[in-house]
């Protein structure tokens, strides 16, 4: 293994942290796209320096952008002039329009409003994607309002999979950070099976690929915002982990409570127990160890900072229900950060090393599973995301 | 044929990977559509960061200035000002200030 390439998505602009094998110097690359919200990166799995980015910004909107050598240059897929016609035509990568086909996304118009109202899907952004496990040309986009894209074309263009918002979609709310799905995880046992999680919505399943889906929820109890203990949608879903080797078993850390299913999403039980709060946002499998677990408590929905002013990621040995706190290194007086859904990540070197990314700015990385840490740049931007490859 | 002088914002400028001003030639009447349309013909990646994709609406935070007036919420078919047509004077496609 000769080194690995941190991928870091701030608030303003995108930044790329490579070191060898050890771990201990860092090199900083960036900011790319400065300026702009760069809310996820992730590369290819069959091709490491295939990169995507998701762009955006208030003004200009919504911009994808890839990468073929691992992030050192970038485009914008089919944005050069092309000869006239094209197929497909140049300047699509950012077209993302819903299915309003009669045959599949007639009835999918509209979703819950704040006020109880209906109110039609608007896109706002793409918070995550997703490169196929196979094929770098293939790759799935999560967007703000909520519904999943896929691209066959390596993001230049990009269909709806638009029977997700048939899984009850006219129930699905926005949580205050707003209508977004954010969490793909496909499985690497069996290409048909997608599960994907939304905020404020739950946690949704398919088995054939996207042609149908049903919410796999059970189990999740949302009093303080859902009065109906069995409700199968509107459930506050932050994040979701699976440990490749164990694709039926999932950890979720959802706005109050870890979650462990061991049966695919088909019932959820609570695994928060010795947790300080079981608020929070980011979940993560350790790479060798299916039952090693990480989650970074924060205090409460309101107060989005760890608990006594002390940064202190968790991790679970046991699958979860017993947790030791994690603080080398980490600042423990006067620290009111957090710590987002998507900006944790884990390494497949051995041993593993874990990484995540804060609002203050910092990214931190543990090269030994997570005993002891050390930030490895500070004073960036918040961070919104944090992704990490291991390369040959 | 009108050769026309249009101002980007640097962010856009970046995303073209252009410096400067763009000289468009448009055939027929100069308006916002027709400029935009230029553009996007030759920048395709600028589709959707000035006006909607689909709607061809303008982005809520984008204005267009020319000869020191504002033409945000002119009809995209309005004519722009003669100067702008003769390219003595250029259209301005300016990131509204936002924030506090």
């Amino acid at each position: 293994m000769s080194g690995v390439r941190v991928l870091v998505g701030t608030r303003k602009g995108a930044f790329v942290l490579t070191s060898d094998g050890k771990r201990e110097r860092w090199d900083v690359n960036g900011p790319h796209f400065g300026g702009w919200e760069l809310y996820h990166l992730k590369g290819s799995p069959v091709d490491p320096n295939r990169l995507y980015a998701s762009q955006s910004s208030g003004w200009f909107g919504q911009i994808i952008q890839r990468s073929d050598d691992g992030g050192k240059t970038w485009e914008t897929p089919g944005g050069e002039k092309m000869p006239d016609p094209y197929d497909p035509p140049g300047g699509m990568s950012n077209n993302f329009v819903y299915d309003t086909s009669s045959e599949t996304g007639k009835p999918l118009t509209t979703h819950q409003w704040y006020d109880g109202t209906q109110h039609p899907w608007e896109f706002k952004r793409v918070w995550h994607i997703e490169p196929s496990l196979t094929d770098p040309d293939t790759v799935y986009a999560g967007v703000e309002d909520a519904a999943l894209f896929r691209s066959i074309n390596g993001g230049q263009t990009w269909q709806e999979v638009p029977a997700l918002r048939s899984a009850k979609g006219h129930l699905w709310q926005p949580g205050a950070g707003g209508m977004c799905l954010h969490t793909i995880i496909l499985d690497p046992g069996d290409p048909e099976r997608i599960f994907v999680a939304i905020s404020a919505a739950g946690t949704f399943r398919t088995d054939d690929g996207g042609k149908t889906w049903r919410p796999v929820n059970r189990g999740l109890k949302s009093q303080m915002e859902l009065p109906d203990p069995h409700a199968e949608v509107g459930h506050c879903v932050h994040c979701i982990a699976m440990h490749p080797s164990r694709p039926h078993v999932l950890f979720m850390q959802k706005h109050w409570d870890v979650m462990r299913s061991d049966d695919a999403g088909e019932s959820w039980h609570e695994i928060s127990g010795d947790l300080p709060s079981d608020f929070g946002f980011p979940i993560a499998v350790h790479a060798h160890e299916p039952d090693t677990i990480y989650v970074v408590p924060i205090k409460s929905d309101s107060e989005h900072y760890p608990p006594d002013g002390k940064l202190r990621v968790y991790r679970s040995r046991t699958g979860g229900n017993e947790w030791e706190a994690l603080t080398k290194g980490l600042p423990q007086q006067n620290c009111y950060l957090n710590v987002l859904r998507d900006a944790m990540a884990v390494d497949s070197l051995d041993p593993c090393g874990v990484y995540f990314g804060t609002t203050g700015g910092q990214v931190y990385a543990s090269a030994d599973s997570g005993s002891t840490w050390t930030s490895i740049v500070r004073d960036l931007p918040p961070v919104l995301s944090v992704e990490v490859q291991a390369l040959p | 044929m009108n050769t026309i002088r249009v101002v980007l914002p640097a962010h856009l400028r970046t995303l073209a990977r252009i410096d400067g001003e763009v000289a468009l030639d448009i055939s027929g009447q100069v308006t916002q559509g027709s400029v935009l349309d230029a553009l996007e013909v030759r920048f395709p990646m600028l589709r959707g960061t000035i006006r909607d994709q689909v709607t061809k609406r303008r982005r809520p935070f984008i204005r267009f200035f020319a000869c020191e007036q504002d033409f945000s919420h002119e009809s995209p078919d309005t004519p722009l000002p003669e100067p702008v047509a003769r390219g003595d004077e250029p259209l301005l496609i300016v990131g509204a200030m936002a924030g506090g």
